[in-house]
């Protein structure tokens, strides 16, 4: 039977952040990981092909690269679909969900990808497609695939895939019948038992978490309106002076830009290590746009630009990390008298 | 990080290259912006140039601020 692959830049050993910008292209065979998921899958199946394409080409061009992909998949008629693994790479988890999603909707080929659970990419796809919970770098390889493989046999088998937690994938929201020796009223009261007890109990229905926030009250009128910059891009003045880590960020940075206004090569940087730097390096406004809001300032556009910027890396950041730092600067910005954020990512 | 300002009562506008993820992560306005490692520029122009597309997307950024919005909103332009 045969299997495609879809991996990125990265994985294919073709570049880094440089080389992100690589449109689709398919190689006959395995590249990269596709190794491991070979001796896997022998000899049952094999991968007949690999597709590779940058993380940030799929990302700005979503549609144009899944048409071309799906295209490149067709071609070969495949059992199964594997994307991935991307782990906590954030463009890579897109990517990997969007195709996977898309192969197994539009082609009807079964998909399975694997990615970290704070991956965007998890949120986004863990519904449509199997996805199996990695840990979040590639060091975690070797565990990724071998959650992988069995789910894939059995995928190319057309066998029943089990429980999410008994087969290491990402639950679907699906619900299943299924016989139990205890009736339902027998398993509510041994649950309110332990409730009552404070021991652990597994509830049958998890409800969904729904964190939303409301959206906040529009500005009346914002040539009056104190207006922040926060940037989850890295942006920083020119040596990183708290040095912000350029990926997997431990704290975020608050600095004055009431001196300035322009960013430039000179006093300015970026420290996010996940993205190509060389833009934002020559020219930081490309990415916290100081320049135009301080012209915006003196032209009565808007109240008053505040006087500190906030910044941090968004690279492989953990949840926890990011809101804890926003709930800071959250609070910070509110007492300082700020009416509005704008608020940038790279 | 934009939820959690916006929890705060702060508007919050979210310029970004990949609105999927914005969308996930929760913004309510969302600006969408040219490229992932130069969001609010184009190296291959002008300079020139260069700031007055950076303007447009700020001022549009400016407006999705002044916008009262019920639901996540994406403004194209």
């Amino acid at each position: 039977m045969k299997v495609v692959h879809y991996i990125n830049q990265f994985f294919a050993g073709i570049g880094g952040e440089e080389k992100a910008d690589i449109q689709p292209e398919m190689r006959d065979g395995v590249v990269g990981p596709g190794m491991a998921f070979n001796a896997g899958l022998k000899p049952d199946a094999e991968i007949v092909a690999t597709i590779i394409c940058g993380d940030s080409y799929f990302n700005e061009n979503i549609d144009q690269a899944k048409a071309t992909i799906l295209e490149m998949v067709k071609q070969h008629d495949p059992d199964l679909f594997i994307a991935g693994p991307a782990f906590n790479a954030g463009r890579y988890g897109v990517a990997a969900g969007t195709i996977a999603a898309a192969v197994q909707q539009e082609l009807g080929i079964p998909a399975i990808t694997g990615m970290y659970v704070e991956n965007p990419g998890a949120d986004m796809f863990k519904k449509d497609v199997i996805m199996v919970s990695t840990r979040d770098s590639a060091a975690g390889m070797r565990d990724a695939v071998a959650k992988m493989i069995p789910l894939a046999k059995k995928m190319l088998a057309g066998e029943e895939i089990g429980s999410p937690e008994d087969e290491g994938y990402m639950a679907r929201g699906i619900r299943k019948n299924v016989f139990l020796e205890d009736r339902g009223s027998k398993r509510a009261v041994d649950m309110l038992v332990k409730k009552l007890a404070g021991e652990d109990y597994e509830t049958e229905f998890a409800m969904p978490e729904f964190d939303r926030v409301e959206p906040s009250p529009a500005i009346k009128d914002i040539t009056k309106a104190k207006i922040a910059l926060v940037t989850s891009g890295g942006i920083v003045p020119k040596g990183n002076p708290d040095r912000i880590e350029s990926s997997s960020a431990s704290k975020y940075g608050k600095y004055d830009l009431s001196a300035w206004d322009d960013l430039t090569a000179d006093n300015a940087e970026t420290a996010h290590g996940g993205y190509d730097p060389v833009y934002a390096n020559q020219d930081a406004d490309r990415v916290l746009p100081l320049d135009v809001l301080r012209q915006m300032e003196k032209d009565g556009k808007i109240g008053e630009l505040h006087k500190y910027w906030y910044s941090t890396t968004g690279n492989g950041t953990a949840v926890a990390s990011a809101k804890a730092f926003a709930k800071e600067i959250g609070e910070e910005l509110v007492a300082d008298g700020v009416d509005a954020v704008i608020l940038t990512s790279t | 990080m934009v939820k959690e300002i916006e929890r705060t009562g702060l508007p919050v506008v979210h310029m970004c290259t990949v609105v999927p993820i914005s969308l996930t992560v929760g913004a309510n306005r969302i600006i969408p912006t040219i490229a992932i490692p130069h969001p609010l520029g184009n190296p291959a122009m002008e300079k020139k140039d260069e700031v007055t597309l950076r303007r447009k997307l700020v001022e549009r950024a400016l407006k999705a601020l002044e916008t009262e919005v019920t639901d996540q909103t994406v403004f194209e332009d």
